[in-house]
């Protein structure tokens, strides 16, 4: 037996604070689940509020159809470990149907369009709350996102109707129709992630370590050269050696270069690093206010 | 790790924004994209310096206005602690605001304008932080490089700021003057040439010292229960564990304890993190916990040590802090949250409200509107085991929700 839990990272006691509340408050919660780093350690501290119990909630993947082949090979084999149910709706499907039109051009993305298959699908499974990995720290916008933000029957964003959160106090109260969306990790840094990540021995998906990938430049950012990625014909592929510190889509994400092929010196490389890990997001830099935009319409 | 929160509170004007622009850029927290779109932006309006508040101001109305509206969260570590700012507005109609602010906070900076001095506002954000029992507060007088770095300006300053202090209810609470410029960085991380008279700490060399007994307040344990635990797996066959957060003490294996409402008394058997099991669960930390016995715990329900029981009553007045547009009056119902408690709330009486100028002279009235404080007697539907605010932060407090829109409308705390 041990002494006591002291030691135990704050932000962890907070995070499983979090979710224990939304099982708690929730009828219908479900975790969404990218395949990244954050959504995967959102998957630990679940695991950590209900044991010796099962996760009580479904994982949802958005599937935008552009992720990175490791992604998804990462998440059918966690799912699988871990005895969880996954549910995955599809992108492609809402544009099939019509119901949001596939972008073209240079900067083309299937991420904005992302928010539509989400909606549906949260009114699909009747969902109340949908537990997400956003961090404040991660960009202005949702600097100012609260703990549990409610969202009305169009999945909007009223940012200036939030709820105060005072204390510990959690208020999910809602409507009929209207859902929670909920961030159990706010409060943590990128670094703060990382750091848990090396701590608790989390597996990731490959991708976010050193590996040789075709690449090409654009924009001062390193991109995939891949059928998803719209690519110029000046714009020359070349093999580099890479690492992605965010995992999006193929089409918006940007690499970075790196040596760091371990945790232990990704944790090191983020302590040192001076670009945010947003800097190589496409999808941010559209204009200032893009993300406050996004949300207000519902992405996540 | 150390994890701190800091709540912050000034007038608009006060230069807040800066001083957290700054001590990111002082501590090195900027990166380089943020850096140049500061750059970029100070430039295109014309400033001869960086403007530090484009680091913090987030959402598209404020920055057409300039001004932060709402509660905005900023991070930035050291190698001693993570610290978490929460960027509270001054402005008049956000008392709201702060309350939140420094209620999740464990310190406060109270930003004064030297040119102004202690202002009306000032007295507000005080009596806030007193209210809300922040036991850490740092007294910022900024912009002293627009007074000439002057020693008895800084003064005069902190005699009528002790003034007020005179008057608070909260005398234990921890208070520290630093005369700084956030816009020049004098003592903000780094130490101020321009004012040798000054012998204290930098406002982060006094953050980066704070130890945990400085900033929590010590109390009893209490154990609301947020969720029961039943794997009914083969291996966990008969596991009924209470998981939940411990406020205010440690409880241990072995200890005896009262399960509420019910008066039922057992044993603790274990206590779990993940996987692990402790002899001890310390406060703040989130843990499920085993009892000897099979009694009947559900959530809402709470586990304290036999000699150490709460109020347990149905009725009583609490300082209430009104946060929606719609009044509050006698006789109002509302859905009254504690901890994860949530039973339903009757407006016995309004006592009477705090005078907005702090004067202490209370007014006499039956409804309150938005930002207003004033004491409140309840009855409730059902008892809730309470602590006063005074003995315990949290298992003093609540907030009231509106049955209608189930917006949170107000936060009380339990004298």
């Amino acid at each position: 037996m041990k002494g006591d839990t002291s030691t135990i990272n704050p932000l962890e006691n907070e995070a499983i604070y979090i979710i224990r509340e939304v099982a708690a408050q929730f009828e219908k919660p479900v975790l969404l689940f990218s395949g990244g780093k954050d959504s995967i350690t959102l998957v630990r501290l679940a695991q950590k509020a209900f044991y010796p119990a099962k996760i009580p909630f479904p994982l949802m993947h958005i599937d935008t159809g552009h992720n990175f082949p490791e992604t998804i090979e990462f998440r059918d084999r966690l799912v699988k470990e871990l005895g969880l149910e996954l549910i995955v709706r599809n992108v492609q499907d809402s544009i099939d149907q019509g119901k949001v039109k596939e972008e073209s051009g240079k900067y083309a993305s299937r991420n904005s369009l992302q928010t539509t298959t989400l909606l549906d699908a949260i009114e699909e499974f009747k969902f109340d709350a949908c537990i997400g990995g956003a961090r404040r720290d991660e960009e202005k916008a949702r600097a100012k996102e609260r703990i549990f933000s409610v969202r009305d029957d169009f999945g909007q964003w009223d940012e200036k109707n939030q709820r105060p959160e005072l204390f510990d106090m959690l208020n999910g109260q809602i409507e009929l129709g209207q859902n929670v969306r909920v961030f159990p990790i706010s409060n943590w840094t990128e670094l703060d992630v990382w750091s848990y990540i090396e701590k608790e021995n989390i597996e990731i998906p490959s991708i976010y370590f050193a590996h040789t990938r075709a690449t090409f430049l654009r924009d001062g950012l390193i991109w995939s050269s891949d059928d998803v990625v719209y690519r110029e014909d000046d714009e020359v592929v070349e093999d580099r050696v890479v690492r992605f510190r965010t995992v999006g889509d193929m089409s918006c994400t940007a690499a970075v270069l790196s040596e760091a092929a371990d945790i232990a010196t990704v944790v090191d490389e983020i302590r040192n690093s001076t670009i945010s890990e947003r800097g190589a997001r496409i999808d941010d830099k559209r204009s200032e206010a893009a993300m406050e935009k996004r949300k207000q319409q519902g992405y996540f | 790790m150390e994890v701190l929160k800091i709540a912050t509170a000034g007038s608009v004007d006060d230069g807040k924004s800066t001083l957290i622009g700054r001590l990111l850029y002082d501590t090195k927290s900027l990166t380089s994209d943020k850096l140049e779109a500061i750059e970029k932006k100070s430039k295109q309006r014309g400033y001869d310096y960086l403007d530090f508040s484009l680091a913090t101001d987030g959402l598209v109305a404020e920055r057409e206005q300039g001004i932060t509206i709402d509660v905005a969260h900023i991070y930035f570590s050291t190698q001693t602690k993570s610290y978490i700012i929460a960027d509270t507005p001054g402005h008049v109609e956000y008392t709201r605001n702060m309350v939140t602010g420094a209620s999740t906070s464990q310190a406060a900076i109270i930003l004064i304008d030297a040119r102004k001095g202690v202002i009306e506002q000032t007295n507000r954000h005080f009596f806030i932080n007193n209210l809300l029992r922040v036991k850490d507060i740092i007294v910022a007088v900024n912009k002293m490089d627009l007074v000439d770095f002057s020693e008895e300006k800084y003064n005069t300053i902190k005699a009528s700021f002790e003034a007020l202090m005179a008057k608070r209810d909260y005398q234990e609470q921890r208070i520290t003057f630093i005369p700084v410029s956030a816009l020049k960085g004098d003592n903000v991380v780094n130490k101020s040439e321009n004012m040798p008279w000054f012998k204290g700490q930098t406002l982060l060399e006094h953050l980066e010292v704070l130890k945990s007994d400085d900033i929590y307040n010590t109390g009893t344990p209490r154990f609301p229960v947020q969720y029961v635990v039943r794997p009914k797996t083969e291996e966990f066959h008969d596991f009924r564990g209470y998981a939940g957060k411990v406020y205010g003490g440690d409880l241990s294996v072995g200890d005896t304890v009262v399960a509420l409402p019910s008066q039922t008394k057992s044993k603790i058997k274990e206590i779990f993190s993940y996987n692990e099991l402790y002899e001890t669960a310390s406060r703040r930390s989130s843990v499920t916990i085993t009892l000897e016995d099979d009694i009947n715990v559900s959530r809402g329900d709470m586990l304290v040590k036999e000699n150490d029981l709460p109020k347990i009553e149905k009725q009583f007045t609490a300082t209430i802090s009104w946060m929606d547009s719609q009044k509050l009056t006698n006789g109002s119902k509302y859905i009254l949250q504690h901890g994860v408690n949530k039973v339903l709330a009757k407006v016995d009486q309004v006592n009477h409200k705090i005078n907005p100028d702090y004067s202490g002279v209370d007014i006499t009235t039956d409804t309150l509107g938005m930002n207003d404080i004033a004491s409140v007697t309840f009855k409730l539907n059902k008892p809730i085991f309470f602590d006063a605010f005074k003995d315990h932060r949290t298992n003093g407090s609540f907030i009231l929700i509106d049955t209608q829109s189930n917006n949170t409308v107000g936060a009380g705390f339990i004298q």
